[in-house]
């Protein structure tokens, strides 16, 4: 296989050249009339507003930290070196729920937890997104028996991973894919399809002693 | 381990002590086992004790149904000079579940006899903290009794569900 | 709109709501007569918290920033395995068990399948043997790998956290290699294991061992002698034998205080009996006794699997005995029996005769039991794993009293809980 290696300056390299040339011209003050114009519409990029929030969004989702159980130790491994986080914005782990808008659910929700997790994801503020990893939180996993609640029953979620655990890079994919999610469609109207939605308060007359 | 004749010695100090208070002996796969009452339950561990098995690796809970007595706790205990282990059994029916805390003498089984408690309704007379460990505090039922059903979800194949022949109502 | 009123949910005593509940519950008093009136805080280091190595919650009786008691309450990832594993037939229960210490699954699973094999009276072949010793401590370095990368986590070496994570990637791939899964690989059957090793495997784990050593030489000129380290772990949270003895440690925790007490020695199951590794034992028994105990382990299990490799007998890998293992595939084309032994297995399982057995093994952490008693059916009646961890639990309120919150921080690092164990 051969590699080619092109020389600045020759061929299609010499575009390059040029563009740096007429970036300086323009510092300088030095571009006039069509020239400034081309190198104006080079150099833009038009978008909207939400796409550019989604963009920016999406590209630094910071996730909290909510290992679990099992689940978590491979949430930790896509921190590591080998499928690395950081490479798609996320790498800083928040511990405070306030600071923290990606929650990944890594692990089984035991009964005693899930008001504990509701309460963190109450504190968690909008945007927010929630990736339910592994069987157990998605569904009930190896375990469908008294001791453990699925994340759909108290909390919306975006993004179920199936596995477990699994496998750093299936995270990973889960994580793209909520990227992507976030990046096409700017009214995050996904959400209603299952009719999840953020915290609200449900209000209920205290019944009157008897 | 106590081979079945040491067993046999041991059972034996023991009813030297207190006639009623050894109800059977076991030896099954090289592995001895004395089933006590539970009167007789911190006594029989003080015995082993100087006997040598200071050690109390495990105090967990079974549900004998449908036997009865029904609840039996275990006290595994271990001899570290000479590797031996003996198992120490106490059964107790449902409308009675109380044995004696060991907690006070041996502190390990502080946190296993809470369990006990929470997952079979055993009462631990004397225990300093008797609440639930692992299950929430308002909990109602002790869970791994054998009559406790398993629980959990019905599975929902929920993408294609409306369209799937239905076998069965 | 007025403010929302909560209801209190109908409570199970005399209608207090869970709340109140919990509020009642007392901590130890704590008088301290030659101080004075003394305030004493409550300080709730929650179930989520970044340094409580999972969903653990301690409450803190705090004075200034000396702690005076600590309680911790678990079950926030109680998963009911237990009861899970009596629904199940005892070849089925096998990945349930697993996920119980998520960190060292193969031991999980070795003390379960022992369990069911000592009710069975069943003969494990040596190649088996040879092939769970070798995966048990693969397993054991990367649990303690993963302890160093969050220990030194929290005391804040952030770096050691990505170095551990990348020779655990190694390890994960050696277990991928053997069983097609990263964790909870249910390799250990009832009976030996599940596969034989593939062509390839041993020269992968050859060069693993060659390369480990100077990892963990790299690992100890990082942490061993620098000063901060030192200042936080030595002499913090010592315990003396007898109390831990008392609370029923055992384990690193044990053997940092000078008692040589491992079960690999003791009590040799699985021919550990036939392998030369040294027990390390440490003098204090404070945090950096617990440090190099479980450094000093990983390059004793590094001894191990070489051994492993050399001696690894020929021979089946599962035993030969139908009832209790799936036959060889080839087999069911030809063979009658094989079908039929085939289609028992997996529609009902196998039975076992009834009877109750206890059996122990030496786990990253500590004494790890299974209590298996089963009726003669096809499915255990009482499945009870004595986990390390919550029993080494009981005593952190020991190691912790009249430190400093900090030392609190690193005393649970050195301690290495795991709340999947502790909680089942």
């Amino acid at each position: 296989m051969e590699v080619k290696r092109q020389k600045l300056g020759n061929g299609s390299g010499g575009e390059f050249r040029a563009r740096q040339l007429a970036a300086r011209a323009m510092l300088r003050g030095e571009l006039e009339g069509p020239e400034l114009d081309k190198h104006v519409e080079d150099s833009l990029l038009l978008t909207t507003l939400d796409k550019a929030q989604n963009w920016a969004r999406g590209n630094a989702m910071f996730p909290a930290t909510f290992g679990l159980a099992c689940c978590a130790i491979e949430m930790m491994a896509i921190v590591g070196a080998r499928v690395d986080v950081a490479r798609f914005g996320s790498e800083a782990f928040r511990a405070s729920p306030r600071q923290a808008d990606l929650m990944i659910i890594s692990g089984r929700v035991s009964i005693k937890m899930a008001p504990v997790v509701r309460r963190i994801y109450d504190q968690m503020l909008e945007p927010k997104w929630t990736i339910a990893m592994g069987a157990c939180s998605s569904s009930m996993g190896v375990f469908n028996n008294y001791a453990i609640v699925p994340a759909d029953k108290f909390m919306p979620v975006d993004i179920h991973v199936p596995g477990c655990p699994p496998r750093p890079e299936a995270l990973m994919h889960g994580i793209l894919k909520l990227r992507a999610q976030i990046l096409s469609n700017p009214d995050q109207d996904w959400r209603s399809r299952y009719g999840g939605r953020g915290t609200e308060e449900v209000v209920e007359p205290v019944p009157t002693d008897a | 381990m106590p081979d079945a004749t040491g067993l046999e010695l041991i059972a034996q100090e023991l009813r030297d002590r207190d006639s009623e208070g050894v109800l059977d002996t076991t030896f099954f796969r090289e592995k001895a086992a004395i089933t006590v009452t539970r009167e007789t339950v911190q006594a029989t561990l003080e015995h082993l004790r100087g006997k040598g098995y200071g050690f109390m690796a495990s105090v967990h809970g079974v549900d004998y149904f449908p036997e009865e007595p029904r609840l039996g706790v275990h006290y595994e205990l271990l001899d570290m000079s000479t590797v031996d282990r003996i198992t120490v059994k106490v059964r107790v029916p449902l409308d009675d579940p109380h044995v004696p805390s060991v907690t006070p003498e041996w502190p390990t089984a502080d946190h296993q006899e809470r369990e006990i408690w929470d997952m079979f309704g055993v009462i631990f007379d004397g225990h300093p903290d008797h609440r639930r460990i692992l299950m929430p505090e308002d909990y109602e039922g002790h869970p791994q009794r054998r009559d406790f059903p398993v629980g959990g979800e019905p599975v929902h194949f929920t993408h294609n569900e409306s369209r799937q022949t239905r076998y069965t109502r | 709109m007025s403010t929302p009123e909560v209801r209190k949910p109908e409570g199970a005593r005399g209608g207090l709501s869970y709340r109140e509940m919990e509020e009642s519950v007392e901590l130890s008093h704590i008088a301290h007569e030659d101080e004075g009136e003394q305030e004493l805080l409550t300080l709730n280091m929650g179930p989520h918290h970044p340094a409580t190595h999972g969903v653990l919650r301690l409450l803190t009786t705090l004075e200034g920033e000396v702690v005076r008691d600590v309680k911790p309450i678990i079950g926030y990832v109680h998963t009911g395995i237990e009861k899970t594993a009596e629904d199940k037939a005892y070849w089925k229960a096998i990945p349930v068990v697993e996920r119980m210490d998520y960190l060292s699954y193969y031991f999980n699973a070795m003390a379960y399948c022992g369990a069911v094999e000592t009710l069975i009276g069943l003969e494990v072949p040596p190649r088996a043997q040879y092939l769970r010793v070798l995966h048990l401590e693969l397993n054991r370095i990367a649990s303690h790998l993963i302890w160093l990368a969050t220990g030194a986590l929290d005391l804040g070496a952030i770096s050691v956290f990505w170095y551990g994570w990348r020779d655990r990637d190694r390890i994960l791939d050696l277990f991928e290699m053997s069983s097609g899964q990263r964790m909870h690989t249910r390799y250990f059957q009832v009976g030996g294991v599940m596969e034989d090793i593939p062509v390839g495997f041993e020269q992968r784990v050859r060069a693993f061992c060659k390369d480990f050593p100077k990892r963990l030489d790299q690992f100890e000129a990082l942490i061993d002698k620098n000063q901060i380290v030192l200042q936080r772990l030595r002499g913090v949270a010592a315990v003396d034998e007898q109390t831990l003895l008392g609370f029923g440690v055992t384990g690193p925790l044990l053997r940092a205080t000078g008692n040589p007490w491992d079960l690999r020695k003791a009590a040799p199951y699985s021919s550990y009996d036939h392998f030369d590794f040294k027990i390390p034992v440490g003098t204090v028994g404070d945090n950096y006794d617990r440090y190099r105990v479980r450094m000093a382990e990983m390059r004793e299990s590094v001894k191990i699997i070489e051994q492993a490799l050399d001696g690894l007998p020929e021979g089946p890998y599962i035993t030969p005995d139908r009832k209790y293992a799936l036959p060889p595939r080839h087999e069911l084309a030809t063979s009658m029996e094989a079908l039929i032994h085939h289609f028992k297995l997996v529609t009902e399982g196998f039975r076992v005769p009834p009877g109750e057995a206890y059996y122990p093994i030496e786990s990253p952490r500590g004494e790890l039991g299974c209590f298996v008693r089963s009726d003669g059916s096809s499915k255990p009646a009482r499945v009870h794993m004595r986990d390390p961890s919550f029993v080494n639990l009981q005593a952190f309120g020991e190691m912790v009293r009249d430190t400093y919150i900090a030392d609190l921080i690193a005393t649970l690092a050195m301690l290495d809980p795991i709340l999947g164990g502790i909680d089942r």
